[in-house]
């Protein structure tokens, strides 16, 4: 029998009313200094009043929240892990480079909490070189990753090898999973991720080995002939794609990084938005986890532009479309 | 073999009660649920939401008061046992509170659900929330009207 949502979607409902809004989102891009745009998500019940009002404090109260009131509606977790992964390969990475260079590093800045393995034990399998202390997929990873940096010393390599690991695991989370949100997700994350290291690899002149090597598969590109396009440029990974589901992205391609970044979130987004009327599932909860992953990104490159005094046409560049 | 009529009819008043309220059941739960949940989130919307969730609750009722005319009418609370005919003639005219009751309730906590949604984002839409719930009810108002013309009938 399927799990009943109804009390959760409902109190997801009640939350919704709280996410920023595409107007909200312009008024803090319009504050006129960092402290002015602190003091405005602070006015909306962002961050911890008895914590500093900082920008890192005000994200991490925040995406805490958000897997707190999650784990109040679920009593599995795992459901979502599909979210989760990206931040234990994170986790595998930072351990792995830790051990190699045997450096002293305040453990807690160098891992991330939310992972579906506890940072700790990532660290305890890399430094005692025990990998079955990890997940099957995670610890070859693990091990091929490690192996290749001490005998090569090569740490993009290192890291090609862990992202594509990283994908692959978040493709096949979302296959398991048994709610199409779940699965569009992880399709659309791969893909995208997969577009965007074939143009990055074009761009510097990686060699075609090095390309398959980093493309993780997925059903919704010939990940061979995106390779093959990659060695062409940015101009022929975007002739590749108008034959694809992601013809659409060509033009933003061309136009800049950060415009394709864009365009992969709001289609992110535009794809989660029919979850606000439905009643019932899992996919309402999945859809505010990702419009609070977008709205903590937003949250943090318009807070950290504002910082660093950015002009306001960077900052709309990359604004997001919002969920609500 | 000749309390067969009686048989027949009690299984429709039966039938009429059991049905429709195990829809109500399954809506007002339903309902239920999602109110909870919006009321964890926003408590002032109790008075809101509770009326919503009660909605569907109504097709048991109409269950019970079809059985409960059935009943005085076969010799149970007054009236005679009926004969062959007339028992399966109530049982027939039963049907329609007791198979649109259990259908029309489920579908009405589900719209319940969705409205307390709407309501959980925007509680002044309460007035348009609560007729999308209703118009269910007017299937199963259909359903109760024919159920005791018949019964009336025989």
């Amino acid at each position: 029998m399927s799990k009943d949502y109804t009390y959760a979607v409902a109190r997801i409902r009640g939350r919704e009313t709280f996410l920023l809004s595409g107007s909200a989102m312009e008024q803090l891009a319009a504050s006129k200094s960092y402290d002015e745009a602190l003091h405005f998500l602070a006015d909306r019940g962002w961050g911890d009043p008895d914590e500093r009002l900082t920008a890192e404090n005000l994200l991490k109260t925040e995406t805490r929240r958000t897997w707190e009131l999650i784990g109040e509606l679920t009593d599995d977790m795992s459901e979502f892990d599909v979210f989760c992964i990206a931040d234990d390969y994170h986790n595998l990475k930072a351990a792995i480079k830790l051990a190699y260079t045997g450096a002293s590093v305040d453990e807690e800045r160098l891992f991330v909490s939310g992972g579906t393995q506890e940072a700790k034990r990532i660290a305890q399998a890399i430094r005692e070189k025990d990998y079955s202390l990890l997940p099957d997929a995670m610890a070859a990873a693990a091990a091929e990753a490690y192996d290749t940096l001490l005998h090569t010393g090569d740490g993009q390599l290192c890291d090609v090898i862990l992202d594509r690991a990283c994908l692959e695991a978040v493709y096949e989370a979302g296959k398991k999973a048994d709610n199409e949100v779940l699965k569009e997700y992880a399709a659309l994350t791969v893909a995208a991720a997969d577009i965007k290291i074939a143009v990055r690899c074009g761009q510097v002149g990686k060699s075609l080995d090095f390309i398959r090597r980093a493309l993780a598969p997925c059903e919704e590109l010939n990940v061979e002939t995106l390779a093959h396009a990659a060695l062409g440029g940015v101009d022929s990974v975007a002739e590749y794609l108008t034959s694809t589901d992601y013809a659409a992205a060509a033009e933003s391609l061309k136009e800049s990084p950060a415009a394709f970044e864009r365009w992969c979130d709001n289609l992110i987004i535009r794809h989660m938005k029919p979850q606000k009327s439905n009643p019932f599932t899992i996919g309402p909860l999945a859809a505010y986890i990702l419009a609070r992953q977008n709205e903590i990104k937003c949250v943090r490159m318009v807070l950290s532009a504002k910082l660093n005094s950015l002009p306001d046409e960077i900052i709309r560049e990359r604004l997001r479309e919002m969920y609500v | 073999m000749e309390n067969l009529g009686l048989v027949l009819a009690l299984t429709g008043a039966s039938l009429a009660a059991l049905l429709a309220g195990i829809g109500s059941a399954i809506g007002v739960g339903m309902g239920g649920r999602a109110a909870a949940g919006a009321v964890t989130e926003k408590p002032d919307l109790f008075s809101k939401v509770l009326i919503l969730q009660l909605l569907p609750g109504t097709q048991g009722i109409y269950g019970l008061l079809v059985a409960f005319v059935a009943l005085s009418r076969i010799g149970v609370l007054g009236g005679e046992a009926p004969n062959f005919e007339t028992g399966l003639a109530y049982l027939v005219a039963c049907l329609p509170i007791a198979i649109v009751g259990l259908v029309s309730a489920v579908h009405q906590g589900k719209t319940s659900v969705a409205s307390i949604g709407l309501v959980t984002k925007k509680p002044d839409q309460f007035g348009k929330a609560m007729l999308f719930p209703a118009m269910v009810e007017t299937y199963a108002i259909l359903a109760l009207l024919i159920s005791i013309l018949a019964i009336f009938s025989l």
